[in-house]
């Protein structure tokens, strides 16, 4: 394993509403910045390294550090649309090796849900670039370019809709022991706040095919920030530090002849875990981007927790539960984008769950956890996407 | 069918493919250099980077790759359509199009990955871009 400590997180925070009229996303990172900095033990004053994915309103290099009041030597505002964060990790990691800032911000606000985007069946509007005027006349909808990758899985592989229920199932387990969570398919008004089972995501109606609506992540308002410093400030911090090991970018458009139930993840992935010096089997938790059951699927190949084409098997009847001692490792322990939050850019959760469970702080721990992965994908699982891998450590 | 969206211009690099849309012809292109199929329509080979690229006419026949039927869309257009397909089809000239198979009853049961398709082109209102759309064979 490696045992380099360039970078650590230092302080998360969450914000807790995935329902919040009348609150402005600058607001959401700015409160988010203050509790993350509380969290570590630091001051305002200490941030020297910005990275933003230009969300908020006004906010991004030329509005975020006006906003917070704030004069860093650092800005980064790589915008990889939900792997967002995962970058902005790798790149603080970097930027502090290098010397060049000790104390690095990166923050997330949205209200999607307030202002009722309509993320994932909204249709793919607009037209008048290269690629919008192909894809314009064909109602194409972010559910059913995800959709498409799931049929040509089932195709290739024999992946079943029973399998991929899976995910969901383990998924809401975790989410009902999430208070956040269970608040927010409440405000959201999800039929049914409860466990459900794979025939009730069966059951429940497809919203494009193979996708049922119990397979796609929620709409909601929400956000928050980490705080991810130097080995040095690392040492006075109040928590104990969550250390970044490895990371591995990646994108991939769709190609001509080319395989699209294979990611970017099957390029940031081997990167990522080839600089941490660990491999997919010693990982305790996975944090992997669930937009959708498909993407999961996917990236757990893709990451290599399993041959390509195998997920299905590795996830059924929702065997990856955190209190399960015969799974290899726990999913998306926060209860994910299906069931606890996706604001529309969800890579900062798979950090901030990935830090808890190493600090022993989830409300679904996984026993000794030691090793986590977060797997943050941008863009369109079967069109141009991102794929952002981050393995983190605790001492 | 509804009016479809319609692609929109000045945009430099999909004119050429819309234009050849209304006389009836899928188009796509190849490099000079090194005969790499180019598609979607660009200005530059994704293989080398030259920029001298010739626009071929498809003979419009391929096989569906994979496909999905939207049960909801909020856009205007299609909100009322009822269940529609989206699809990727892979033309026989080796480059993969973004499109919608029509011309099944079913398009839940009776649309399949590996079946093969052959475009047409449906027409929209009077001076729109018809829209290449495939049809089983």
């Amino acid at each position: 394993m490696n045992t380099d400590r360039k970078a650590a997180v230092a302080g998360i925070h969450e914000y807790p509403l995935r329902v919040a009229p009348g609150v402005s996303a600058m607001e959401i990172k700015a409160e988010s910045v203050r509790r993350a900095l509380e969290d570590a033990g630091l001051e305002w004053s200490d941030v020297d390294g910005l990275y933003d994915a230009n969300d908020g309103e006004g906010g991004g290099g030329l509005g975020l550090a006006a906003y917070l009041g704030i004069k860093p030597t650092v800005m980064n505002t790589t915008q990889v649309g939900g792997s967002s964060y995962e970058f902005h990790a790798a790149h603080a990691l970097r930027d502090i090796a290098a010397g060049k800032c000790n104390v690095a911000i990166s923050s997330y606000g949205s209200v999607a849900a307030s202002q009722r985007v309509a993320i994932g069946t909204g249709g793919r509007g607009g037209g008048g670039s290269w690629q919008q005027n192909m894809e314009v006349p064909y109602g194409s909808t972010l559910i059913s370019n995800y959709a498409m990758v799931a049929h040509r899985h089932m195709h290739d592989y024999g992946t079943t809709s029973e399998q991929l229920a899976g995910i969901s199932v383990s998924t809401r387990r975790h989410a009902m022991r999430n208070p956040d969570a269970v608040k927010a398919m409440t405000d959201l008004q999800f039929v049914g706040v409860n466990e459900i089972s794979v025939e009730d995501v069966l059951d429940s109606r497809i919203v494009a095919d193979p996708l049922h609506l119990l397979e796609c992540c929620m709409i909601s308002d929400g956000g928050g920030a980490m705080v991810i410093v130097s080995p040095e400030v690392a040492r006075d911090i109040k928590k104990k530090p969550v250390w970044i090991i490895g990371s591995g970018e990646a994108t991939k458009s769709r190609e001509n002849g080319g395989d699209i139930t294979t990611s970017a993840a099957a390029q940031s992935g081997p990167i990522a875990f080839g600089e941490a010096g660990v491999s997919p089997d010693e990982i305790d938790i996975a944090m992997i981007y669930d937009s959708f059951t498909i993407t999961v699927a996917v990236m757990l190949e893709d990451l290599g927790f399993c041959p390509k084409g195998q997920a299905g098997e590795l996830v059924a009847g929702g065997r990856l539960a955190f209190d399960n001692a015969d799974a290899p490792f726990a999913l998306n322990t926060d209860g994910g984008g299906l069931s606890s939050n996706h604001p529309g850019m969800r890579g900062l959760f798979l950090m901030l769950e990935s830090v808890r469970q190493l600090r022993g702080e989830s409300t679904s721990q996984r026993e000794g956890a030691k090793l986590a992965v977060a797997h943050g994908n941008g863009g369109l699982l079967g069109g141009t996407h991102t794929g952002g891998t981050v393995i983190l450590a605790a001492d | 069918m509804p009016k479809r969206p319609q692609p929109k211009f000045p945009e430099p690099m999909t004119q050429p493919f819309w234009d050849a849309a209304k006389e009836g012809k899928l188009t796509y292109q190849t490099c000079d250099d090194c005969k790499e199929v180019v598609f979607t329509p660009r200005k530059h080979c994704t293989a080398c980077g030259s920029i001298s690229l010739t626009w071929q006419e498809s003979k419009g026949e391929g096989t569906v790759y994979t496909y999905s039927v939207v049960r909801q869309n909020r856009m205007p257009a299609f909100v009322e359509l009822g269940a529609y397909s989206v699809a990727y089809v892979d033309l026989d000239e080796g480059f993969r199009i973004f499109t919608g198979v029509v011309g099944v009853e079913n398009p839940v049961e009776d649309i399949k990955i590996g079946m093969r398709v052959k475009v047409e082109f449906e027409k929209q209102d009077e001076g729109e871009y018809p829209i290449p759309v495939f049809r089983p064979i």
